[in-house]
This record gives C-alpha cells, sequence and structure tokens, in this order.
C-alpha cells in the first residue's frame, strides 16, 4: 500500500470517530423511552416454548398487567407471560419491526390503527378499559388549583403532554369543547415528564391521567375535574397477526376483558370500556 | 553595586551563596543534578527557596525564612533567561519577540519596536525581523533569543546551557556573539563546556550536590583544581597566551594551533588560550621535526593510571598531560623527573581568544 | 523530529514530510477492525439517509415547528459556546497551571459530566436552579425565572459542554508547558500579560477546537434539558426535542430532521478540523508543534 493511502486511511477514521462525538449527543433519545420507563428489552428470546405468551402493552398498564399475568400464569399452569412495557407508539415501530408480540394492548385507539394499517392485527381489537385526564399538583397544591379553569389563571405555571401525544391530544380537545385556552410553559413528550415536573415542583399542575396520578402515590395530588369526561381515552387491545402462540394469547385477550381482568384495571384507576 | 544571593532548597539539598560585581559574568560548572539550574529558577524567581536572600543592586529579590518573607515576582526581578531552547514566541515574529520585553515594560509599540530592531541587527539577525521562529534555525533562533533577553535590558542576565541545543557550526557563532555581548554585563552562565568558561566567564563557580564546592578565576580553577568535578575538567590540557599569527604565545613556548570553527582571522595580539586533550599527546625521547607540529621540552612529573592507558603529567606544576598505553611506557622507560618531549600536531590544537 | 531541527545549520528549517511516518505501517488487519468500527458508526447513518422521504424533505425540514426549532438550537448553542468559553478557559488554567489542595477531586468533579447521563445531569439542575432548588428561591427573588426559560436550556448546554472545552483547553495548555510563560515572565510581563500575549494565543488552536466540540455537544444535548427545560416550541424545544416529538406522530419528519442535525453537526465539527494546520500555528492543540520548536531540555530551569 502506498504510504499516502494510509495517511488518507486514517484521516477518514478520524472523521469517523468525530462523528461519533456528534451522534453521542443525540444518544439520549434512544435510552429512555416515550413514558420515561425503562425499556423492557426484546422480549421471549425463549418464545419457542410452547406456553409463553408475549404480551407489548402500554407503559400505563404495567402496574395492572403485572397483576393479572400473575394471575394468568397461576390459572394456566405450564404458561408464561413475557411482558414489555413502552410507550405505544414505541411498541408499534418495534412489532413492525418484526418484534415477536402475541398480544399488543395500546393506550389509544390511533396506534391501535397504524398497527392494523400495517396488517399485524389478527381479528378486531377489544376495547379493555379507558382512562381520562385529571389535574396532578405538588403536594399542598400551592398554587390553589380547584378547577380546570384555574389551569388557564395567568402565572399559572401549567405542564400539559404534547398535543403529538395521546396525552396532549386529549388536553387539546377539553381546551376546545370547554372554550378554556391553556398557556402552558411545557408540552412534553410523555405523561412521566409531566408529572415529573409536578412532583419536583417545577410546575403548578399538570394535566396527567387518572391512572398515573395514582401511581405517583403521595408525591402528588390529584383534582379530578368533570370536563374530563369530554375526553376518554380508550384502550385497545389485539391478538398480533402471526402470534406463535395464538391459544394463549386469546386466553390472555379473556382475562383481560373479562371480570377478573377489570376488577384489576379498576384497582389501578382505569375505568371501564364504553360499550 | 552587586548581586548577591544566598538560597536553601531543602527537598534539593540545594545550598548555595554567591554574589557578583556589577560587570562579572560567572560561569557554573558542575555534574547533572548538581543544582545548576535550581540556581538560576531562585534566582529568577521560578522557584521558591525554602530559606534565603537575594538582593540586586541594593533591591531585594527575595528575603524568606521557613517559605515566609518579602518575594519579588519574576516579572519585577530584571533577570532575563536564556534557555537552551530559544522558546522564542511561535505566533511572533523574530522582531515582535524581541519587542516583547520592551513592550512588557510599558515602551509604546514603534518605540519597543525600534529598540527591537536594533538588537537584532546587534546579534547580527537583523535580515531576520518578519520572519516566524519556524521560519529560523536552530542557531538564527538562539541569536534572537539572545537579542530578545537583551532588549528586556536585565539588570542580570540568566544563561542556562545557551550552546547546549547547537550543532557545532553554530555554537561557536554563539560563543563570539556571547562573549561581545556579555562584555560589560552581569550575567550567569551555566555549561558544561570548558571553552565556555574559559572564553565567556571571569569566573567559575563549581556546583557539585547543591553546594558550591571550589569557585575563582577559571584558570586558577582549572590550573589548580581542589573539586573533583575541576580536576575532571582539567584533563584537558590548555596554555594561556597572546594570540599570533600562527597560534598561541606562551611564555616561553610557541604553539601552533588553528580554529576551525571561528570564521575571520584571529584577533591577534589578544590574550588567548590554546586547548588541546591529552590524547593528542605523544611522548618522544627526542625532538620530532615534520609537518606542522608542536614538540615541547618537559620534565615528567608524575605517572598515574587513568582507564586503560597511563596519563603522563609533566611541566611547571604538572599542567600539561598526555594519554600514552602502558607498553609505550614501558618501551621509553618513563619515571618522573627525566626530560623527554610533548609532541601535537597543530590540527589537534584550538586556540580561542580568551 | 527534534533533534534533527536543533542541528541543523543556518537556513531556513525543512519541515519533513509528514507523510513519512505512514512508511511505518501497521497490520494489516487493523484496517479491518477499523473499517467494522467505521461502518458502526456509519451504516446507522446511511441508513437513515436511505429512509429520507426526499419528495418531502423540504417542506419536513422548514416547516414553522422545524425551522424554530433549528433556530432555538442555534441561538442556545451558541450562547453555551461563549458561556463554556468564559467559564471553562479560567478552569483549564486553573486546572493545567496552579497547583492547590483537592484540584484532582475538582477535575474529576469538573469532568463529570461526560460520563453522568444527561437525564441525571437535568435532575441536578432541576434541584440546583429550580423553583424548590438550591439556588432557585434567591434566583426568584432577583426576578429571574430559570425554569422552563431559554435560560435554562443554555444552562443545562453549558453544563454538559463545559468539560469538552475544559478537556481539550487543559490537554492544550499542558502540552504548551509553561516553558513560554516562564520566559515571558523573566522578560518582564506580568501574569496578565503573559496570559494574554503567550499563553492564550499559544492554545489558540486547542481552545477553538474546544469550543467547536462544546457547540457540537450543545446542539445535540437532549436528556438534561428535557430534564431541567421542558418542551415548547420557541421558548425551550430543541431540534433534539423536536425530533424526539416527532417520532411519535411522524416519523418522516423526525428522520428528515435528524439528518439535519447531523448536516450541521458535521459541518461545524468539519470546519474546525479542516486540513492540516498552518505551519507555525500547528502548536499546542496537535499536541506536537509547541514541543517541536522546544525539545525537552535535560535539567533545564523551565
Amino acid at each position: 500500500m502506498k504510504p499516502t493511502r494510509g495517511f488518507a486511511r486514517a484521516k477518514v477514521a478520524a472523521t469517523v470517530s468525530l462523528l461519533a462525538v456528534t451522534l453521542a449527543g443525540c444518544g439520549p433519545a434512544g435510552q429512555v423511552d416515550q413514558n420515561g420507563n425503562k425499556d423492557g428489552g426484546e422480549p421471549g428470546a425463549g418464545g419457542t416454548a410452547t406456553g409463553t405468551v408475549t404480551v407489548f402493552a402500554a407503559a400505563s398498564l404495567k402496574a395492572a398487567f403485572t397483576e393479572l399475568a400473575g394471575k394468568f400464569e397461576a390459572s394456566h399452569p405450564g404458561t408464561k407471560v413475557s411482558l414489555s412495557f413502552a410507550g405505544s407508539a414505541d411498541l408499534v415501530t418495534q412489532i413492525t419491526q418484526g418484534a415477536p408480540a402475541d398480544v399488543f394492548a395500546s393506550a389509544d385507539t390511533r396506534n391501535m390503527a397504524k398497527l392494523q394499517d400495517s396488517g399485524l392485527v389478527d381479528g378486531e381489537p377489544r376495547d379493555f378499559a379507558t382512562n381520562t385526564l385529571t389535574i396532578a399538583v405538588p403536594p399542598g397544591n400551592p398554587a390553589g388549583i380547584a378547577s380546570f379553569r384555574d389551569l388557564a389563571r395567568p402565572g399559572t405555571k401549567v405542564v400539559v403532554c404534547a398535543s403529538q401525544v395521546p396525552c396532549g391530544a386529549a388536553a387539546v380537545t377539553i381546551e376546545q369543547e370547554t372554550g378554556t385556552a391553556l398557556s402552558p410553559v411545557s408540552e412534553e413528550s410523555s405523561v412521566t415528564d409531566v408529572l415529573g415536573k409536578v412532583v419536583s415542583g417545577e410546575a403548578d399542575a399538570g394535566l396527567v391521567y387518572v391512572t398515573d396520578a395514582k401511581n405517583a402515590g403521595s408525591k402528588v395530588e390529584s383534582i379530578p375535574f368533570t370536563e374530563a369526561a369530554r375526553a376518554v381515552n380508550t384502550y385497545p387491545m389485539a391478538a398480533v397477526k402471526g402470534a406463535r402462540n395464538k391459544q394463549a394469547a386469546e386466553a390472555f385477550l379473556e382475562l383481560v376483558t373479562g371480570s377478573e381482568g377489570q376488577a384489576a384495571l379498576g384497582n389501578a384507576g382505569f375505568g371501564a370500556p364504553q360499550q | 553595586m552587586t548581586f548577591t544571593v544566598q538560597a536553601v532548597v531543602a527537598d534539593r539539598g540545594f545550598d548555595v551563596s554567591l554574589s557578583l560585581g556589577p560587570t562579572e559574568t560567572v560561569a557554573v560548572m558542575g555534574p547533572n543534578g548538581a543544582g545548576k539550574s535550581t540556581l538560576l529558577a531562585v534566582i529568577a524567581g521560578l522557584l521558591h527557596p525554602d530559606s534565603g536572600r537575594a538582593e540586586v543592586d541594593g533591591r531585594v529579590l527575595f528575603d524568606v525564612a521557613g517559605g515566609r518573607g518579602p518575594w519579588t515576582p519574576p516579572h519585577r526581578r530584571g533577570t532575563a533567561l536564556l534557555a537552551q531552547e530559544p522558546l522564542l514566541f511561535p505566533h511572533l515574529s523574530a522582531l515582535d519577540n524581541v519587542a516583547f520585553g520592551p513592550r512588557s515594560a510599558g515602551t509604546p509599540k514603534q518605540q519597543a519596536r525600534d529598540s527591537a530592531s536594533r538588537w537584532l541587527a546587534e546579534v547580527e539577525a537583523g535580515e531576520l525581523e518578519s520572519r516566524r521562529p519556524v521560519e529560523l534555525s536552530g542557531g538564527q533562533s538562539q541569536r534572537v533569543a539572545v537579542a530578545r533577553a537583551l532588549a528586556a535590558d536585565p539588570g542580570l542576565l540568566l544563561l542556562d546551557e545557551p550552546m547546549a541545543a547547537l550543532d557545532i557550526h553554530a555554537a561557536p557563532l554563539l560563543r563570539r556573539l556571547l562573549k561581545r555581548v556579555l562584555a560589560g554585563r552581569r550575567a550567569i552562565i551555566i555549561t558544561h563546556d570548558i571553552l565556555d568558561a574559559l572564553i565567556l566567564a571571569d569566573r567559575v563557580v563549581i556546583l557539585e550536590n547543591g553546594r558550591i564546592s571550589e569557585e575563582g578565576p577559571t584558570r586558577d580553577v582549572l590550573l589548580r583544581p581542589r573539586s573533583r568535578f575541576a580536576a575532571g575538567l582539567a584533563g584537558l590540557n590548555f596554555v594561556v597566551g597572546t594570540i599570533t599569527e600562527h597560534g598561541l604565545q606562551a611564555r616561553d613556548l610557541a604553539v601552533y594551533g588553528q580554529h576551525d570553527d571561528l570564521p575571520g582571522p584571529l584577533p591577534i595580539g589578544q590574550p588567548g588560550v590554546a586547548v588541546f586533550p591529552p590524547s593528542a599527546v605523544s611522548v618522544f625521547m627526542a625532538e620530532a621535526h615534520g609537518s606542522p607540529r608542536n614538540s615541547f621540552p618537559v620534565t615528567i612529573t608524575d605517572l598515574e593510571p587513568h582507564g586503560d592507558r597511563i596519563r603522563v603529567r609533566a611541566g611547571e606544576g604538572g599542567q600539561l598531560s598526555a594519554d600514552i598505553t602502558p607498553e609505550s611506557s614501558a618501551d621509553l622507560a618513563l619515571v618522573p623527573g627525566i626530560e623527554v618531549y610533548f609532541v601535537i600536531k597543530a590540527g589537534a590544537v584550538s586556540i580561542y581568544p580568551g | 523530529m527534534t533533534p534533527a531541527r536543533s542541528r541543523t545549520g543556518a537556513g531556513p528549517q525543512v519541515p519533513k514530510p509528514r507523510k513519512a511516518l505512514a512508511h511505518i505501517g501497521i497490520p494489516a488487519w487493523i484496517y479491518t477492525v477499523a473499517a467494522a468500527g467505521g461502518l458502526l458508526v456509519l451504516l446507522p447513518l446511511i441508513a437513515m439517509v436511505a429512509r429520507v422521504n426526499w419528495p418531502q424533505f423540504i417542506p419536513l425540514v422548514t416547516s414553522d415547528s422545524s425551522l424554530t426549532a433549528l433556530g432555538l438550537s442555534l441561538r442556545t448553542s451558541a450562547t453555551s459556546t461563549v458561556l463554556c468559553v468564559i467559564l471553562g478557559v479560567p478552569l483549564a488554567l486553573v486546572l493545567a497551571r496552579a497547583s492547590f489542595p483537592g484540584q484532582r477531586v475538582l477535575r474529576s468533579l469538573v469532568l463529570l459530566p461526560l460520563v453522568l447521563p444527561p437525564v441525571v445531569g437535568g435532575i441536578a439542575l432541576l434541584y440546583t436552579f429550580g423553583r424548590q432548588g438550591l439556588l432557585g428561591r434567591s434566583v426568584e427573588m432577583l426576578g429571574l425565572q430559570i425554569a422552563f426559560s431559554t435560560t435554562a436550556v443554555v444552562l443545562a448546554q453549558t453544563f454538559v459542554s463545559l468539560p469538552f472545552l475544559v478537556v481539550s483547553l487543559e490537554g492544550a495548555l499542558r502540552t504548551a508547558g509553561p516553558k513560554y510563560e516562564a520566559v515571558a515572565a523573566t522578560l518582564g510581563a506580568r501574569p496578565g500579560t503573559v496570559l494574554r500575549r503567550v499563553t492564550l494565543p499559544l492554545v489558540l488552536p486547542g481552545l477553538a477546537s474546544g469550543a467547536v466540540l462544546s457547540f457540537a455537544r450543545s446542539l445535540g444535548e437532549f436528556g438534561a434539558t428535557l430534564t431541567f427545560a421542558g418542551s415548547l416550541q420557541g421558548v425551550t424545544r430543541t431540534l433534539p426535542l423536536e425530533i424526539y416529538l416527532q417520532r411519535e406522530t411522524d416519523a418522516d419528519a423526525a428522520v428528515a430532521l435528524s439528518l439535519v442535525l447531523v448536516a450541521v453537526s458535521v459541518t461545524v465539527v468539519a470546519l474546525a478540523h479542516r486540513g492540516p494546520r498552518p505551519p507555525g500555528r500547528a502548536s499546542a492543540a496537535g499536541g506536537e508543534g509547541a514541543t517541536t520548536a522546544a525539545p525537552a531540555s535535560r535539567g533545564g530551569v523551565l
């Protein structure tokens, strides 16, 4: 090899490493999912074993589905439920890119529709829960928020979800229906980020789901408001086309939509699906 | 008006006191690690001594005990430093490098440049004014560095082996330049080269293990070394005298020699020194003739082993020596007291202005 | 190259051709592994470019929200780079030139954001400048609102970028060494003069590359901004946050904007590292220029 060539190559290598530095700046985008949860990782590497059902579920379902998975395994001996929680949009992307899911439970109908458009839904999705917004305020409610209209008071620091994500779309619906225009100080990409701003006391109030406020325990106070009923978020779930464990997938769907499943979801703060 | 320094740097085992007259140049010699550089660093204010005092022309440079006391920062000491490396500021032209000292002293820009220009001319580097340091050779750089140090108008010039990094052609030129500019100045020069001490300094100080082991006029120290280091240096033969057309005239000896480094004729009639190594000296029982060579009749005073050779000392006080093989010594049946001829080729003798 | 330089006699120094170094050669398999490493970085970029919806590219990247986000990113990154220089130069000087107890600890702490997940940085900033934070109340009493403001974005970017500048500059300062400064001092230059006329010019290349790295890092900053500053169009939603949000609904827009971000970053970094440095100014940053002119002295004063 001619020395000049070697030199040129060295320069290429240097450029590549510079690119790496540049990209590192963008890195975190891939590390935190939409709901701020840790990615559950690729599920079911051992999914070839019969009896394992892989469930991709919206992050807000974590508590309820974890409980239900235990019940499912108890009532169906020999089965194992592998759960993966993330933002609904992320889960749809993962499934369309070939992730091995048997069941998909979405936090909104739009993402379910996206999966249907990709032709990856087996049968009709079933609505199994609803979620509504609530006002989360820091403990003690320092800004004295009592109603949805209070959020529009000048000087009130309100944090909401961006309209691109389901919780933000719901907030926009309520604003339009009630004719109340909010001036949020931040439009976050996920409910978790909204909740974080409230928990840290940076925001006076945030619009989050009832289930999120419930999960946060005593770190926030929840102020229910009647206008929340104007934007009810419906959770649909379905078996994924080409599921490797179709029977178990159907059985899990039955459990969630059955009385046992509904009770667990109710405990987590979810509403019953609208008929 | 003098310069005095007395300083102790405990963790280097350094304890030296030294003084210089207003126009005196002192050469500091000694083995590596003897504390030569420590001495300069303490004087320049780059190193805090644990205790001691220094004064230049009545101005206190430091007066510390237990690490505390009056302390003049380096930039107010007037002790410009010339190191082994030129250390020209790479982002400034030669002219601006030389103007740096005057500018720092508050001289207006144009005036500082004018003065820098004069100093560059003084070191025969006037044509290098607009060059960047990277465009200068080692010798040129060091000449500019000399101009820069002098332009700062230092009360005391500190030279730390200024010739050490130069090649054999550049060193003699710089030595001659220093000889000229150091005349009438107060300077301390660290050197490993006996020629620097002979040519540039009025006095030599031998530093060993952080202490001054010997000091005095250079020729006296070399003629009658008391310290081991000076004795090592004195292994070199040198004859002082007056420069002549062919070499050097000592009191009773005409020495043929040459100066292969210096361009131009030697300053005839001026004091000079002829230097040659003992290994260049042959010993004959009879006077030798032939191509230009020196043949000195001497009386052997001493014989001693010197490595795998025999060192033959001769002449008054044994100031001349020859290194010969033991076989030659045996063949000639040399013993102290007999008369022999020391023969040295003229080509092996270097004559320097002293 | 040092001995060659100082031993040469009269006449200007001819720089040794640097390409001669390539003759030394490296084992052939190194090229293979290096290529794999390069591909690991390049391939995803190529894949992303392949996914760009080119017919829609211009409308996607010139949408109101995209341009606002890009403008905000450039403005905040420029501001944080200036802040990095103002704060980073003294920090690097203190770390490289001074000597005091706890210096090593200080260095480790300053460099911490390099290895800290940005989210953690965001949380730390929140508890410092947030409403409930350490300084938040005092800052609020001064009439400043940091939370949810562009100031918060700049703070977050400065927090994560400062180490890049400090590391570059400290390296340059250490390479340049204190010799030139010592000489300048003995020539009568006050510490301020030495800094202005000797130290800073010597490390200028290092400072420039540090500033560029800081800018690039600021441009890519995401986690700390998301956690600390929030996300509001035109105020706190920088390009990375916009990409993250667009990804929810419009993958095409996210990909197009990602490409813009990559292009801007590559341009900035390439500008700072274009070609070999001109002779004479090669000094500190390259880590060889300064020492070229200054061979290690044996037992010298400096």
